[in-house]
């Protein structure tokens, strides 16, 4: 494509994007595991095409500040030198480049718009020699269940996943909206009862990456975090081993009382997960998960509220 | 009885919103004993609560948008200040409280600060401008104003009894269905919004009407004020806009009181349904603040750079483009629901489409100054920190409009940052502008300009000291509305953005101080001509403040500054224009339609809120026998002799002409 041939090798945009790199880099300084410091493909591209746009804007942005300060000052009323032009208010030359600039900045911008959006689709696989790792995500009231299908083990609060591979998340909720987000790896989903989404994520280097809820989903939602450990293979073969060997089972029952309000809950695992649980949740075979209870009090909430 | 209310409803329990509350009800007690006592209360009811006047109800909408922001900022110095003690720590607000606060700083300066400053600066300027006596429909102005009074109240009554919603300012299903957020607080936000938001619609009825219908003599579309062309637009936009939020609410009220599935999770109900209607109206909503901001800026910079404002047609149509475009972008706001790629792309590209518009009226007010004679008098200032804010926040929301940035910065501070920054700067700088700009309009003094560029200066490093923190720390994938957090690399910013209240919070004592002051040394700020700041359009062609009237003789209109133009031919011929013939002038009379209707409104909110079924009944009954009653009126106009009219001209032509005597023209 021309357009990313422009992108790509437009020297202004390089000067622009090292001002910009250097801009937030100062603005961060000592600061780390954020967006700006990906670990992933995904989030790497993702970050590129964030530097880019800025770059792009404040080639314009910073000469217009520039400017606006500048003629104010020159033409205050004190500045006997300047040019006084009272009838001056139109100039066709100037309503032109005027409509130019920014009509031609949005140009290039919307296609790395829409280069960028149908590149980075969650929903389309990754590159990659390797077959991804299925994970399904439940959000609950209040803490992220991760299923592994093909090893059938689950885990609540933490999420493992080997380095270098690929993983495809398919994400539902139990109950009310939430989004799915590991800032260093890039993207963010919703998470909604009776949809399935899509994400494909990977983990580039072994690490321990942050991740949680953005979307806000009522009193727990602060404690809706999880780590993703990007492990190696071997690493995370022990983990499913070990998952396997202990816990409860995940079956309709253990789901039911998993499904109830609760927060701030330490990761865990499963043993075992019963097939199609995630697809039944997805569909609403299993019916959405209770709000606060009347038998139960709302964690954290007084009772007083609600009369 | 009661229906679900009772004395648990009210917190005794919890110190903190008892003592705020205790605090606001007895100052509201003390202000209301006062009132009556010192015998204020039948001037109040005569010239202000039942007014019908434009400008007295323009200055009491101005007067409830401080008041509210006020409350709103109160909630944003408790959120704040509750991150910078939450780190790894449970802080002072538990989640709960945490939650309802800033659902209500959004809610309360959307709905009850800044549309109201917005409408309230529009209700006093726009008739002016426009060279007419009022607007369309005076009476049903005057309900327009009690209804979004009522809408407030509602919000704040929320505090003592009961509790307010906890789903954000927008109440997300199915967080928001009775399933879970089975208590009071989302049927406040229902029907407070839902009250306020008939007041917003009969607002816009009442200004597109006036607008398109009620210009003065000669005032063709091409010689409007920018003012009038950007509220004309954000009226056009509140009328296609509000409906859809009308709509959408009551359909979430049906889900929470029948029992209804729009938009709950089971029997076929859809969120997203939710997700999509509220932003179709939510994203025009943003423009029907801003776009008056604009108008306002359009007029400061040019009255106070000395020179017709530079590219007026091209304004005019960059206004209109926005107005459209804002109607085709709100899918934005949630590119993360998991949309194709080409969707997320053409919304992606629509909204920068719409940064066009905004681009080319930056230029044009930078053009405007070009060539100018700049007084840096406090609407300066604001205008000036505006650009230079406001091309930061546009940038940024860019920024977010393009879908993989927006994959890793939506819902966190980043956005947060974002949005403050367009709404901070530009439509709250636009309304502190137009509030100094058109204060000596409206009661014929100026605000003090010392405290006045004191209150710019704090507001403006503030703002940047408690926002640029949250713009990194949202790079560092910090997410909104967290009530603690366990990063150790966020900390730091949350401080020094905590810091950053401190200064915001100078600026607003700076604010209250100005007021104070100016109160006190009125006479030396004293505008005896009416055109204190040698304005260009007709408001400035009437004495501060204006008579009920405004105009002795309607203007007539040649050009597209109108008041301008004659000033420039009373100096050149260094004589005031001749007397007209002064005529018996036709105003609407006072009516307690609007407070009595928005009584009864109270009262049906608060019962539907609590299922006193029998008191929704009496409330609807009641506002509907106002109406019947407003209906069946025999006498709606009163007269004012020429006589009358002749000696209010009289007075402010005598003030003119002493000041033309003075006039010592433009330096060479």
């Amino acid at each position: 494509m021309l357009l990313r041939a422009i992108v790509r090798n437009c020297a202004a945009i390089r000067v622009g994007r090292i001002g910009a790199t250097m801009l937030l880099a100062a603005l961060l300084a000592g600061c780390q595991g954020g967006v700006l410091d990906p670990q992933g493909p995904v989030g790497a591209a993702q970050r590129t095409i964030l530097l880019n746009s800025v770059a792009i804007m404040l080639a314009i942005v910073i000469p217009t500040i520039l400017a606006t300060l500048g003629f104010a000052w020159w033409f205050r009323e004190t500045n006997t030198r300047a040019r006084y032009l009272p009838e001056w208010a139109y100039s066709g030359r100037i309503e032109l480049v005027v409509w130019s600039i920014p009509i031609l900045v949005i140009l290039f911008l919307s296609g790395i718009i829409w280069i960028g959006s149908h590149d980075l689709d969650p929903m389309k696989p990754l590159d990659s020699q390797q077959k991804p790792l299925e994970v399904q995500v439940v959000s609950l009231d209040w803490k992220w269940l991760f299923i592994y299908p093909e090893q059938n083990v689950a885990s609540i609060n933490q999420l493992v996943v080997p380095a270098g591979r690929p993983v495809h998340f398919s994400l539902t909720s139990a109950s009310v909206m939430n989004a799915f987000f590991v800032p260093q790896l890039g993207g963010m989903i919703y998470t909604m009862n009776g949809m399935t989404t899509q994400l494909h994520l990977q983990a580039d280097q072994p690490g321990e990456f942050y991740g949680r809820s953005a979307h806000f989903s009522g009193d727990g939602f602060p404690g809706m975090q999880f780590v993703l450990h990007a492990v190696a293979a071997d690493a995370f073969d022990a983990f499913v081993n070990s998952a396997r060997s202990r816990g409860q089972a995940l079956d309709k029952a253990s789901y039911h009382e998993l499904a109830r309000q609760s927060i701030d809950v330490p990761p865990s695992t499963y043993r075992s997960v019963e097939p199609d649980l995630f697809h039944e949740i997805a569909t609403q075979g299993v019916p959405p998960a209770p709000g606060p209870q009347a038998d139960r009090p709302e964690p954290g909430v007084s009772p007083k509220t609600g009369g | 009885m009661l229906g679900k209310l009772s004395w648990d409803v009210i917190p005794f329990d919890q110190p903190l919103p008892m003592i705020a509350s205790a605090v606001v009800a007895l100052t509201i007690l003390g202000v209301l004993a006062w009132v009556f006592l010192a015998g204020h209360f039948p001037y109040l009811w005569r010239e202000w609560i039942t007014s019908v006047d434009h400008k007295r109800i323009g200055v009491m909408y101005t007067l409830l948008a401080l008041l509210m922001l006020l409350r709103g900022f109160s909630d944003a110095v408790m959120m704040r200040s509750q991150q910078a003690l939450a780190f790894q720590a449970p802080g002072y607000l538990p989640p709960d409280h945490f939650n309802q606060v800033f659902s209500a700083h959004g809610t309360i300066m959307i709905f009850f600060g800044a549309m109201p400053f917005v409408i309230g600066l529009m209700n006093l300027v726009v008739p002016l401008q426009l060279g007419v006596r009022d607007v369309a429909f005076p009476t049903l102005n005057s309900v327009s104003l009690w209804l979004t009074a009522t809408g407030a109240l509602l919000v704040n009554i929320s505090l003592v009894i009961g509790e307010f919603a906890r789903t954000g300012w927008l109440p997300y299903p199915p967080l928001s269905e009775t399933a879970y957020s089975p208590g009071v607080g989302v049927d406040y936000y229902l029907w407070a919004v839902q009250i306020a938001g008939v007041g917003t619609l009969l607002t816009g009825i009442n200004f597109v009407t006036t607008i398109l219908k009620m210009r003065a003599p000669g005032m063709s579309y091409l010689r409007m004020s920018m003012f009038c062309w950007t509220s004309l637009a954000a009226s056009l936009l509140i009328v296609a806009a509000f409906p859809i939020l009308t709509a959408t609410l009551a359909m979430l009220t049906l889900d929470r009181y029948f029992g209804f599935h729009f938009f709950t999770n089971e029997a076929g109900g859809n969120m997203l349904m939710f997700v999509n209607l509220i932003w179709a109206w939510g994203h025009p909503e943003v423009y029907i603040l801003v776009l008056p901001a604009f108008g306002i800026f359009s007029e400061v910079i040019s009255t106070f750079s000395s020179k017709p404002l530079f590219g007026y047609r091209s304004m005019v149509a960059a206004t209109l483009f926005i107005c459209i475009v804002s109607f085709m972008v709100w899918l934005h706001h949630f590119f993360t629901m998991g949309a194709g790629a080409d969707v997320n792309a053409a919304f992606g590209i629509a909204t920068s489409i719409i940064a066009v518009g905004t681009g080319v009226k930056i230029y044009n007010w930078m053009f405007t100054m070009y060539g100018g004679r700049i007084r840096f008098a406090t609407p300066m200032l604001w205008s000036l920190g505006f650009m230079v804010t406001f091309v930061i926040g546009g940038m940024t929301g860019v920024l977010l409009a393009v879908p993989p940035a927006d994959f890793l910065l939506h819902n966190s501070l980043f956005l947060v940052a974002h949005f403050h920054n367009v709404i901070i700067g530009g439509v709250l700088f636009g309304a502190f502008a137009g509030y100094t700009y058109w204060f000596p309009k409206a009661f014929g003094f100026r605000l003090h300009e010392g405290w006045g560029k004191l209150a710019f200066w704090l507001t403006l490093i503030g703002f940047y000291a408690t926002f640029v923190p949250l713009y990194a720390v949202g790079l560092l994938g910090m997410t909104r509305r967290m009530q603690h957090f366990d990063v150790p690399a966020w900390y730091p910013w949350v401080l020094v953005a905590g810091a950053g209240m401190i200064i915001t919070t100078a600026g607003v004592v700076a604010q209250i101080i100005q007021l104070v002051v100016s109160i006190r040394q009125r006479a030396a700020l004293r505008d005896s001509t009416g055109d204190p700041w040698d304005g260009r359009s007709l408001e400035w062609a009437t004495p501060s403040p204006p008579p009920v009237f405004n105009f002795a003789a309607l203007p007539h209109v040649e050009g597209e500054e109108p008041y301008w133009s004659i000033k420039q031919r009373a100096r050149e011929q260094n004589r005031l224009r001749d007397e007209p013939e002064y005529e018996p002038i036709e105003m609407p009379r006072n009516s307690p339609t609007g407070f009595i209707c928005a009584f009864f409104a109270t009262v049906m909110g608060f019962a539907l809120i609590w299922h006193i079924w029998w008191m929704v009944a009496l409330g609807a009954l009641g506002a509907f026998a106002t109406f019947v009653v407003f209906a069946w009126r025999d006498k709606p106009e009163y007269v004012i002799s020429a006589a009358e009219v002749a000696r209010i001209d009289r007075a402010n032509r005598s003030a003119r002409r002493e000041a033309l005597a003075t006039y010592t023209g433009p330096r060479p």
